[in-house]
């Protein structure tokens, strides 16, 4: 067995026992708040696959997880409640009755198909209509929610999903996520998007197709983000077409540069550690009674962090320990060299 | 029916002067230093909260608080560059656009911690917003100035662009900055003028917003400020006049699309612009007016 794969088991064991052992000691409150930030984990890690590795700038992960969100808990829902609270569902959807996995996977499917169908003419230019375009897609998709509302229940929101959520689905998608990243961003696809985020120009050149492959980045970003979403909805039981908005993009960016942009361990490090302090920070927020003081502190965060250590924790790099090979100095992040 | 197609079209015309003085700015700001001010809308919003000071609170004459929100417009756009922009300047293009949308939230929940989330009445004099007799449509006294103030910052921004020295230094940077300074233009100086003029413009379209809509609250420039970016995409990114274009464009767009289609369309707006967006970036991504997109990025 090489290295990578007992390091990749030993750290899979260790997160079970950690689990396991949640779920023996904490009560549901904290496992809810565990399962959010597993939730984090899985929308930073892909995210850090288009927005750091390839240096794209996606703000689209929250239409994304409600694509995925909205897709599986439709397909999840009782049928026996659809004929009165979703009118409009075809009559071939309305006495189908899922279980999580498939109904993620078509949510995941969904969403990947969508950022297909938006990628392919935005991506074929520069990074910066991606911004737009994306936060343009949020509300989009939230409008569209809103106003099929025999499928979706409009602005209500889809109440009452099944919660089939738990720390266990949850965690299963962390380590599914982080593999596939993991094994992209090592592979020759990963060099490709390295190389791009880098210098496009010299990537073009030695033949490697930009449009296809930032497509790719971006495509499985969305399928991670719509099978989050589809987690979220099951966890929160909720899902209203104001529910994911351009903030909780913004919380994602920001937990995704203080990571380092390209770094899936620092992305990791920075979903748990961010959302342990937003928890504290929405609890400071109750008792004090100021009202935005959390996204104010995250935006101070984010703008110290691009003025004083652009780089994050990590950079684009994962630490040695994990990769098995010894530091490199002459490494550099893309974040080092300029445009 | 003729009369309603004609006051969609006065309808079009006012909403359109508020997008394109917001993308004005926008486009004049990415030309210069190649950055998408995310914060754009939020200097928009700030412009209409101290027009309701001026307004509301002091009572002042119309000449001074376009003249408070032209000042305030762009000493907030000069805060912002000092302390979030010019640190960052040399970084990858990514890393501002990450610093601007910071700055925008920053704004914004500054905004709802100074001054609550609450929305406010933004009540100018009675006369202004009394309907001009002897027309056919329904236009007030705010119609009139906002369009015709529109024009008048539209031409006095492209006589500073095209005939000042000021303005060629600016011309001068957005083509190719690293020789402007070789030529002995003083960057930041333009880049400053830039943010400034942009700001202001954006701080005046705000008190448009917020005259027009008689509301006001501090998540109002958000959506606005994305839509600027959208008439800047639709006239060519980085092109003054394309902005104004595009800002009319979008205007008409809008307002007709949401009369001549059928009430339950009304609610698709805010996604048919921005679905009119990603159409443009498929069939035409350098806009009408723009240069090559993958040139100048």
């Amino acid at each position: 067995m090489s290295r990578g794969a007992v390091v990749a088991l030993a750290l899979t064991a260790a997160g079970t026992l950690m689990v396991w052992l949640a779920t023996a000691l904490f009560d549901s409150y904290v496992q809810t708040l565990i399962a959010f930030a597993g939730i984090n984990v899985i929308l930073v890690v892909s995210l850090n696959l288009t927005n750091g590795l390839t240096g794209l700038f996606s703000l689209g992960h929250p239409a994304f997880m409600m694509i995925g969100g909205y897709l599986a808990a439709i397909l999840t829902f009782p049928a026996n409640r659809k004929g009165f609270m979703l009118p409009d569902l075809p009559v071939w959807l309305a006495g189908q009755q899922w279980d999580l996995l498939p109904a993620l996977l078509v949510g995941g499917a969904g969403a990947a198909l969508v950022a297909l169908v938006i990628g392919f003419p935005v991506l074929r230019l520069r990074g910066h209509y991606l911004a737009v375009a994306t936060l343009g897609l949020i509300i989009i998709v939230s409008v569209l929610m809103r106003n099929f509302d025999g499928v979706t229940r409009g602005a209500l929101g889809l109440s009452g999903i099944p919660r089939l959520t738990d720390l266990w689905w949850v965690y299963g998608w962390v380590v599914v996520t982080l593999l596939v990243c993991w094994r992209i961003k090592h592979s020759s696809y990963g060099r490709a998007m390295l190389a791009l985020n880098a210098n496009e120009l010299a990537a073009a050149c030695i033949g490697i197709r930009r449009a296809r492959t930032r497509l790719l980045a971006f495509a499985v970003g969305a399928f991670f983000a719509g099978i989050a979403g589809g987690l979220w909805a099951h966890q929160v039981t909720n899902l209203t077409p104001t529910s994911l908005d351009v903030l909780l993009a913004f919380t994602l960016v920001v937990m995704v540069v203080v990571g380092g942009q390209g770094s899936l361990t620092g992305g990791v490090l920075a979903a748990l550690t961010l959302s342990a302090l937003s928890a504290v920070m929405r609890h400071v927020q109750q008792e004090t009674e100021i009202p935005g003081i959390t996204q104010i502190v995250l935006a101070l965060i984010l703008i110290l962090i691009m003025i004083f250590r652009p780089q994050g924790f990590f950079g684009s790099r994962e630490p040695s320990w994990l990769t098995g090979r010894r530091a490199q100095g002459r490494t550099t992040s893309p974040q080092t060299t300029s445009r | 029916m003729d009369i309603y197609i004609l006051q969609q079209l006065v309808n079009g015309l006012i909403l359109g002067s508020m997008y394109a003085l917001t993308a004005i700015g926008f486009s004049m700001i990415y030309g210069i230093v190649r950055l998408i001010n995310f914060a754009h809308g939020d200097i928009a919003m700030i412009g209409a909260f101290v027009s309701f000071a001026a307004v509301s609170l002091a009572g002042a004459p119309l000449v001074v608080v376009l003249a408070s929100v032209l000042v305030a417009g762009a000493m907030m756009g000069l805060l912002v560059e000092q302390v979030a922009f010019r640190p960052l300047r040399g970084a990858p293009q990514v890393n501002g656009f990450i610093t601007s949308l910071a700055v925008s939230i920053m704004i914004q929940n500054l905004g709802i911690l100074l001054l609550t989330a609450e929305p406010r009445s933004l009540s100018f004099p009675g006369y202004l917003s009394r309907r001009i007799p002897g027309l056919a449509i329904n236009i007030d006294l705010l119609d009139v100035i906002i369009v015709a103030l529109s024009l008048v910052l539209m031409a006095a921004l492209m006589t500073v662009v095209n005939r000042t020295r000021l303005g060629m230094a600016m011309r001068a940077t957005a083509d190719n900055g690293v020789v402007a300074s070789l030529m002995g233009i003083n960057i930041n100086r333009t880049i400053m003028a830039a943010f400034a003029i942009g700001s202001a413009l954006a701080g005046v379209a705000g008190l448009m917003f917020g005259a027009r809509y008689g509301q006001i609250d501090p998540m109002m420039g958000f959506l606005p400020g994305l839509k600027a970016f959208v008439a800047a995409v639709i006239g060519g990114v980085g092109s003054i006049p394309g902005a104004m274009l595009g800002g009319y464009l979008l205007g008409f767009g809008e307002v007709l699309f949401v009369g001549l289609l059928p009430p339950e369309y009304a609610s698709f707006r805010d996604a048919f612009v921005f679905g009119l967006l990603i159409v443009i970036l498929l069939v035409m991504p350098n806009g009408l007016l723009g240069r090559s997109a993958e040139e100048r990025a």
